[in-house]
């Protein structure tokens, strides 16, 4: 019984436990800045992972970076700097707004009102459309007219 | 009429601008937030010999190429011979970052494929590396006369690169009066 179970839980275990090294903090304040700062920070090597995901080196590298800063009693804002001021804006995942970034701020709520914009246009045109059916009240009182004289 | 057609046409047309475009981008090259500032102030023992120090401010007073490479980089090996090329034209003077390599390894590297180096910096915990910005081996810097940033490279240089971008802003940079 146990050696059926004992390697799927070895299985299940193994999956749980992070790819890169555990680093502990004292202060649980601290550990939570870190943590959640190397999920935020884009890995240069692997640039479809974060600091936290990445087995590259360089990751490893600047991770002890970030946990230094951090262990130095620095805030969360100061590590991003550090990195910003080496990497650029590449880093982030959440790039700042500037007016280089404008359009990949903005452009989805451009194409959004360009939209809407575009759809109210058709149906404008479509209920003018039905509407050009009907008869306007001066061409109704001219209809009337012809009709009375071919009747009379 | 016409419209129902020439505007899916437009769009399509822009998209496929935008893709290709976006096809001949290369998403390894990151801008550095260092160019057009000062060189990264470092000092570091000197690969060949560790008494000797070399460091940023060996870097002002010419146009210089910084060069970052470790033994164990393949791309560094690859761009190896093109440097040793131009170290025998003596365009330019080159100096190394030895990145996050061994003494002994940078040391038999050198030795076995040729030093296009002035002097090598020895980076062994690839911190200066870090402070400037450096995330893949090899990566060349080309550094005015004061010390200033001007370009970085990332990747080996090629004939292609140094004929198209490098060599020409060397010239201009060779040919900047400085004043003060």
């Amino acid at each position: 019984m146990m050696k059926r179970i004992a390697f799927p839980l070895l299985l299940a275990l193994t999956s749980a436990l992070p790819a890169t090294e555990i680093r502990e903090f004292q202060d649980p304040a601290k550990q939570a800045t870190y943590e959640t700062l190397i999920k935020d920070l884009r890995c240069l090597v692997c640039q479809n992972q974060s600091l936290a995901d990445s087995d590259a080196d360089l990751a490893k590298d600047l991770r002890t970076e970030v946990y230094n800063i951090i262990q130095e009693g620095k805030n969360g804002e100061e590590a991003v700097k550090f990195l910003t001021d080496r990497y650029g804006d590449f880093v982030l995942y959440r790039p700042p707004v500037k007016p280089i970034t404008y359009l990949l701020w903005l452009g989805p709520f451009a194409a959004l009102l360009g939209g809407g914009w575009f759809l109210w246009q058709q149906a404008r045109r479509r209920s003018v459309g039905s509407r050009a059916d009907e008869l306007t009240a001066e061409e109704r009182q001219r209809l009337e007219r012809l009709k009375a004289k071919i009747e009379g | 009429m016409r419209m129902r057609f020439l505007l899916p046409l437009g769009i399509f047309l822009i998209l496929v601008v935008f893709l290709g475009i976006g096809l001949r981008l290369d998403p390894r090259e990151v801008p550095s937030p260092f160019i057009g500032k000062p060189a990264p102030v470092f000092s570091l023992p000197q690969v060949a010999d560790p008494s000797q120090t070399f460091g940023s401010t060996n870097l002002k007073g010419q146009v210089s190429l910084f060069n970052v490479w470790a033994s164990w980089c393949v791309s560094c090996r690859e761009e190896h011979p093109f440097l040793m090329e131009l170290a025998k034209a003596k365009l330019v003077p080159i100096y190394g970052l030895n990145y996050k390599d061994e003494r002994d390894a940078a040391l038999g590297w050198l030795q076995q494929f040729g030093n296009p180096y002035l002097t090598s910096a020895f980076d062994a915990d690839g911190r200066v590396g870090i402070n400037w910005g450096v995330y893949g081996v090899p990566e060349t810097f080309v550094i005015d006369k004061l010390g200033v940033i001007r370009h970085k490279q990332t990747g080996p240089i090629t004939q292609q690169v140094w004929m198209e971008t490098l060599f020409p802003l060397i010239q201009k940079l060779q040919a900047e009066e400085v004043g003060a």
